[in-house]
């Protein structure tokens, strides 16, 4: 058993020094593994963080009730009061349009345009949060009688948006599996590749040890700690390279979605996409040494 | 302990390189394996190393078929059969400490154990003072040695030699083979090739003379007086 544990380290640490000796083909394969697990590795924690927000959105199933332009205020206060009356209806508030125009003016980016208009082109608004126990189909009901009265303009769900935004983002996550099976993929046949080369270089120590009594574990066990190595130090260096990636977005994306009037705190590397880099390159990497070992070398017999 | 039965081997293209070849190796024995190139010298160790295989007939060691071991089990039989190569086949990028560890790293030996067997082997073939050189700092009677060292550090029941003189001037020559007999003395089994009629008929032991694969001659000698100086090998 301890001869059995030395032996792995023993292997281990050899793979790891014989990489080191050659330290620019070494950071070059690195660093291919490294960006071809990090492209699919920050896009999917991307879509995931988009996803969790717009999980926060769906929830909310308000709705806003936009009045004809010229209706009276008094309208649109009746027309709250009315809907709080209704059990389907858990809130109903009335934004003035003088209130609405305020509102978009202290905004930079519509103020000017707003204030060259010379009139207020926003109609009173009431928005609507439906009860917690309405039915989708009831409230559905509701707002087509409400968008066929003759001083309603329009009656808007704000979430709308929000399904198309994760109908898209499902579509998207999908696309970065496809890209991630195939940047797995490639790491496989670099890691495949590189071993091979490897294999040939060292054919001379590979028969000597097979004419010594090696079997072939003892033979392979080098060259699949290789690409264990060429997993983890590239795995390593994709998480590098989405922690840049990170540390570039991190303050104009949260300034985005202050717009939106979210905290979003969702980007950053968690422990789940660090443990799925991780796992990806070791398991690419380990993937790799064995198809180029089991290919190459039973093709390596000892001549006398 | 090794017994050829009625051994031929065909080459792939039909060459036959032994033909009903039959000869019987006893524990303690050197034998030298000598005649003309093609003669089926080469044959006949790559067969004891199971590197080629019988085509007809048995080779038999304590009895049991090795010819048709399966290939898992052809590293624990090599294991017990020290190999000498012309060329040595030493690891440039290990020192020679290390190439004469490698037999007993490949056996799973505690690292302890390996140290003072490694020093032990150099040192029987005097070159303890070496151990941390590379081969190619080392002279060609030196790299022979080291390839001594590294077939007889796992204590072999059976060494194999392929014209490990082939290199080496006279000297050398027989330097080599005065220590491939004092290891014999102590009771390994050796089968050395050798087309090197001279150097062999200096050194007591068994002379199997091969000619197109077949045994011609098979006899003990005794050493003669040694040659005058000039005389003779190479």
């Amino acid at each position: 058993m301890r001869v059995w544990f030395e032996r792995h380290v023993r292997n281990a640490l050899g793979a790891l020094g014989q990489l080191s000796r050659a330290p620019v083909a070494t950071g070059l394969t690195v660093a291919v593994i490294g960006i071809a697990l990090a492209l699919p590795a920050g896009l999917l924690a991307a879509v995931q963080g988009v996803q969790r927000l717009a999980g926060q959105w769906e929830d909310i199933r308000d709705f806003s009730i936009y009045l004809k332009p010229g209706t009276a205020l008094e309208v649109a206060r009746k027309l709250a009061r009315e809907l709080e009356g209704s059990h389907q209806v858990a809130d109903a508030r009335v934004i003035p349009a003088e209130e609405a125009l305020a509102e978009f003016t202290a905004d930079p980016a519509f103020g000017d345009v707003l204030r060259s208009l010379g009139r207020n082109p926003l109609p009173h608004t009431v928005v609507v949060r439906p009860a917690p126990e309405a039915a989708a189909e009831d409230l559905g009901k509701l707002k087509t009688e409400l968008a066929s009265r003759p001083d309603i303009d329009l009656v808007q769900l704000d979430t709308q948006w929000v399904a198309r935004l994760a109908a898209m983002l499902d579509l998207v996550r999908r696309a970065v599996w496809i890209g991630t099976a195939l940047l797995v993929g490639a790491v496989i046949v670099i890691v495949g590749n590189t071993i091979r080369l490897d294999i040939q270089n060292r054919r001379q120590e590979i028969e000597v040890s097979k004419l010594l009594g090696a079997t072939d574990a003892f033979v392979r066990r080098p060259f699949l700690y290789v690409g264990f190595w060429y997993g983890l130090l590239g795995a390593l260096v994709a998480l590098l390279l989405i922690g840049a990636g990170v540390l570039v977005l991190r303050a104009p994306l949260e300034r985005l979605m202050l717009l939106y009037g979210v905290q979003f705190e969702g980007l950053g590397i968690t422990a789940t996409t660090a443990v799925l880099v991780l796992a990806g390159g070791l398991t690419a990497g380990a993937a790799g040494a064995w198809l180029a070992v089991g290919r190459h070398l039973a093709e390596v017999q000892p001549r006398v | 302990m090794i017994r050829l039965d009625k051994i031929t081997k065909l080459y792939a293209g039909g060459r036959e390189a032994l033909r009903e070849v039959s000869l019987d190796i006893s524990p303690g024995e050197l034998i030298f394996l000598t005649g003309h190139s093609g003669a089926g010298k080469s044959t006949i160790l790559k067969l004891l190393a199971l590197v080629e295989r019988p085509t007809r007939g048995q080779l038999l060691v304590d009895g049991r078929n090795v010819g048709r071991l399966a290939p898992a089990e052809i590293p624990a039989y090599r294991r017990q059969v020290g190999m000498v190569f012309q060329d040595h086949k030493l690891l440039e990028d290990r020192s020679a400490f290390d190439n004469v560890a490698l037999p007993l790293v490949i056996a799973g030996l505690p690292r302890r154990e390996i140290d003072k067997r490694v020093r032990a082997a150099l040192d029987q073939v005097g070159l303890l003072d070496k151990e941390r050189q590379p081969p190619r700092n080392l002279s060609a009677g030196e790299q022979q040695r080291v390839g001594i060292a590294r077939a007889v550090v796992g204590r072999p029941r059976l060494l194999i030699a392929d014209e490990p003189t082939g290199n080496l001037d006279a000297d050398l020559s027989l330097e080599i083979m005065q220590l491939f007999r004092r290891f014999n003395e102590v009771g390994v089994t050796m089968v050395i090739a050798t087309h090197d009629l001279a150097l062999a008929g200096r050194i007591n032991g068994r002379h199997v003379v091969l000619h197109q694969g077949a045994v011609r001659s098979d006899e003990a000698t005794v050493t003669v007086p040694a040659p005058a100086a000039g005389r003779g090998v190479r």
